[in-house]
């Protein structure tokens, strides 16, 4: 019994004094006149004037005995892994040596594995259901100092004598398990061990078994003392069963109130998955400089050439919808101004001009935004791009676009009119320089070249582009041309390559 | 539940105190101890292997504990019994459900299969021993049968059926390692009660591995239950070299082995037998006028820990719904309790049906709703 001060403080700082997991200074809870010198320890930060020793200084912050990891032990039968079932203790639980701790499984045995210290449990390093390693750390408990640290080793049973039996009594060659602390409470009330029947667990003896024996002897009534009862093994400790069940509605009928009750609640939740993604994206692509440019298209012809090719297209298995066209037409507008077509690198100062033109399709998708592109599309013809677009979009329906199709992009065009809206202001896909957004084709009033007011199908587009290297000049001349490609479909048979 | 008549207790007792299993064991475990149940009793029988499993110390011996029971479901330590079996059926049966301290999966219990638990110390504990034991004691019954034990620690009969299936329990210094025999069991009654009687569930619990299963009888009729077990006793003094007789234990005997009543009574308590399972999730759907009905239910516990439902607003009013969920949350997944969710419906609204089906459809057995109708 060396020191006479209890040390309080941090624990860390405790951790720190202790050189090795194993070896440890032992305070001892009990005023002892220290015939020895007194060994003081002080942790930084502490007033200089230490209290004065006591008892029972475990509070939740004692600086208590050392952490030990208690690890999973050999199970058996060369079983590596286990399941993690049940947790029958939580941080912060106080467990005797012998309680369970957990149960894990392994392949139809169901194994409980029990506390190898008396002390408080410090950390589970397991959830439910998830795999633990043999020999891996389950649990660290923080064991009371003055404890007799059991041998590492597991219990395992070898010819000789197995190791746990160290911390038993041998009494008339029967081994009587007891906990040191019943153990002490024995020896103060001068009592034997061997004549005491135990009613705990393979014959272990409780404290309870050494008060029922004492008062089976005096018949007085002992002093009083906490006495809990041990816990049974199994503990069904549902959590939650304590909230109280709004009993259901009044039996008779409600009158509807004059003023509805809001009773919605605020949720909040981490993002995560897909809608982070956006976030990296959008915050990456607004920091170019956009600027807009908006038109409007008269899609007439077009739709009458739809029309008629739509029939033959089916004829051949694929669904034939404007965008064929538009992005056949933004190709050939980006063999003219192959600087649309084009790239920078993150600061600003090489600019790279693509040779194929990826068109990118703004999707929406059960998975959210997608944009998965059409490759090369300076070599395809209308008709292929329609087998195209159909395949991304069944791909895209049952979420299965993969990262080949979804990378790669060197211009984007976003169909938002299939749902709605005229202009818009679409934002660039880095590390691309220019999108369009289609709004939808209505059917407005016009004037044509005879000044007579015809039905013309009207479609608007609205255009940004990165203004550190694209001009409002270059973005109005491409507008146009492609404009006119799909005013004058005849003329994209011209330039079709 | 059969018990036969006066009690047999130990053979020999030479001291003064009562005779528990413990110091049984103590003066003869060297020998073995052999003891067979005389109780059908499924859950009388699980608190035996319980209470020798946390009384008796077994460095020194062994014990083999062997026992039949009448028809009763048994599931593993971790199981979900609404996935696992039919509970509307056994109900309706009257065959009880039990839930074991070992793991594993789910077995069929009947007057016609033989259990035996091995019962050893932590550091003799094998699984391959025991199965050995039981294919020796089928093979000298029957030397031309062809069983042998499997990687699974399953005996299969001509390769292809299994007659045993196993499970195994290990606590701080002790084990066991039980398994079945399938002497003349009824294989209908097991074909159909171990199918799960509930859609839509979800949940992390052990699930059970089905195989076709055969009778021993139906290879060699004179491997029935009683012979079978004379065999598996006689194989296993022969196997460990033991030298005991088997004994009689009635599972009622507070002396004999204390704490069995007590352990028997936590083994039959709804608590433990569904209020053990890990939490899981039950979606029902089906269509009403104006679109369909989604119920969804998170069970943790055995307690209803959330419950949403979804329904076309014209069928159910969101308040009315709000409410019958709030009603729901808290109560024990269990008829009784989910009986007192009073709900206010409009009288055109058939809500009966879609409840009792809604609430059968996933309760142990038939219920009946009070529900409270309101002119809306």
């Amino acid at each position: 019994m060396a020191a006479a001060f209890t040390v309080r403080g941090p624990f860390t700082s405790m951790r720190r004094l202790v050189s090795s997991r194993h070896r440890y200074r032992p305070c001892c809870p009990r005023v002892q006149a220290a015939a020895r010198p007194v060994v003081v320890v002080v942790p930084r930060g502490l007033p200089a004037a230490l209290p004065q020793p006591r008892r029972c200084f475990r509070t939740s912050y004692a600086a208590g005995g050392p952490v030990l990891q208690f690890k999973l032990s050999d199970i058996g039968e060369g079983i590596m892994e286990v399941t993690v079932k049940e947790w029958y203790v939580k941080e912060g639980d106080k467990v005797s040596q012998f309680d369970s701790i957990c149960e894990v499984q392994s392949d139809k045995a169901s194994v409980t594995i029990t506390s190898r210290y008396d002390g408080v449990i410090r950390k589970l390093y397991y959830d439910v259901d998830t795999i633990a390693l043999v020999g891996s750390p389950l649990v660290d408990i923080e064991t009371d100092p003055g404890h007799e640290v059991a041998p590492e080793k597991d219990v395992v049973e070898t010819p000789a004598v197995s190791l746990d039996e160290h911390t038993h009594q041998e009494i008339k060659g029967l081994k009587t398990q007891a906990t040191p602390a019943v153990r002490r409470l024995a020896m103060e009330n001068n009592i034997k061990l061997s004549e005491v029947l135990g009613t705990g667990r393979d014959g272990r003896i409780l404290k309870e078994d050494i008060l029922n024996f004492l008062s089976k002897q005096t018949g007085a009534i002992l002093p009083h003392q906490e006495i809990r009862p041990p816990p049974p093994p199994l503990t069904p400790a549902p959590a939650a069963l304590s909230k109280p069940r709004e009993k259901g509605l009044p039996s008779a009928p409600q009158p509807v109130a004059p003023k509805p009750v809001f009773t919605g609640k605020d949720h909040t939740e981490p993002l995560k998955g897909f809608h982070k993604a956006m976030v990296r994206t959008m915050t990456a692509a607004l920091k170019i400089p956009h600027f807009g440019y908006c038109d409007e298209v008269d899609v007439t012809q077009l739709a009458r050439l739809r029309a008629d090719l739509k029939d033959v297209a089916k004829a051949r298995g694929v669904k034939l919808s404007f965008m064929p066209f538009f992005i056949k037409a933004a190709s050939l507008g980006l063999l003219h101004f192959p600087i649309l077509n084009a790239s920078v690198d993150e600061g600003c100062q090489n600019i790279t001009y693509k040779a194929a033109h990826n068109i990118g399709l703004a999707m929406d998708t059960s998975q959210g935004l997608l944009v998965p592109n059409v490759k090369n599309v300076q070599v395809l013809s209308v008709f292929d791009i329609a087998v195209e677009l159909n395949r991304l979009q069944a791909l895209g329906a049952s979420g299965q676009l993969g990262t080949a199709d979804l990378t790669g992009g060197t211009f984007t065009l976003s169909n938002i009119g299939s749902i709605g809206g005229t202009y818009a202001k679409p934002v660039i896909l880095p590390p691309e320089v220019a999108i369009g957004a289609l709004g939808k084709v209505q059917i407005l009033p016009r004037f044509n070249s005879k000044d007579e007011v015809v039905k013309a199908h009207i479609m608007n587009v609205s255009w940004s582009a990165d203004h550190r290297i694209v001009d409002g000049a270059t973005m109005s001349r491409f507008s146009n041309l492609w404009r006119s490609y799909l005013e004058n479909p005849a003329a994209m048979v011209l330039d079709l390559k | 539940m059969l018990r036969r008549g006066a009690l047999v207790r130990a053979v020999s007792c030479p001291s003064s105190h009562a005779s528990t299993l413990s110091s049984l064991f103590r003066d003869r475990g060297e020998s073995g101890v052999i003891l067979k149940s005389s109780s059908t009793d499924v859950y009388e029988n699980l608190a035996v292997e319980d209470r020798i499993h946390e009384l008796v110390d077994l460095r020194g011996g062994g014990i083999l504990f062997l026992w039949r029971s009448a028809s009763a479901v048994v599931i593993g330590r971790h199981q979900n019994p609404w996935q696992e079996c039919d509970l509307r059926l056994m109900a309706r049966l009257g065959v009880p459900l039990a839930r074991r301290r070992s793991g594993g999966g789910a077995v069929f219990h009947d007057l016609g299969n033989v259990n035996a638990t091995f019962f050893t110390s932590r550091g003799k504990y094998d699984r391959r021993r025991n199965l050995a034991v039981l294919t020796g004691a089928l093979k000298t019954l029957s030397p031309r049968l062809d069983v042998r034990a499997t990687e699974r620690f399953d005996v299969v009969l001509g390769g292809a059926h299994k007659v045993s299936g196993s499970a195994a329990k290990l606590g701080r210094s002790g084990a066991y390692h039980h398994c079945t025999l399938l002497c003349s069991a009824d294989r209908a009654a097991l074909a159909s009660v171990l199918k799960s009687g509930v859609r839509g569930l979800r949940s992390n619990a052990t699930p059970s591995v089905p195989s076709p299963v055969r009778n021993l009888t139906d290879e060699d009729p004179a491997l029935d239950c009683d012979a079978v077990t004379e065999a598996v006793a006689a194989q296993y003094n022969a196997e460990f070299g033991f030298s005991g007789p088997v004994l009689p234990v009635d599972p009622g005997d507070e002396a004999f082995l204390p704490g069995v009543r007590q352990a028997a009574a936590e083994l039959r308590a709804w608590d433990w037998v569904y209020g053990r399972t890990p939490r899981f999730s039950v979606r029902t759907s089906f269509g009403a006028s104006g679109g369909s009905v989604t119920v969804d239910v998170v069970v943790r516990s055995g307690v209803v820990e959330s419950c949403a439902a979804d329904a076309p607003p014209g069928w159910l009013p969101p308040r009315v719904a709000e409410g019958f969920c709030s009603a729901l949350v808290g109560s024990r997944f269990r008829p009784a309790e989910m009986k007192t969710a009073h709900v206010m419906i409009g009288n055109r609204i058939p809500l009966h049906s879609w409840l009792e089906n809604l609430v059968c459809g996933i309760m142990p057995d038939f219920i009946n709703l009070n529900l409270t109708r309101a002119l809306i």
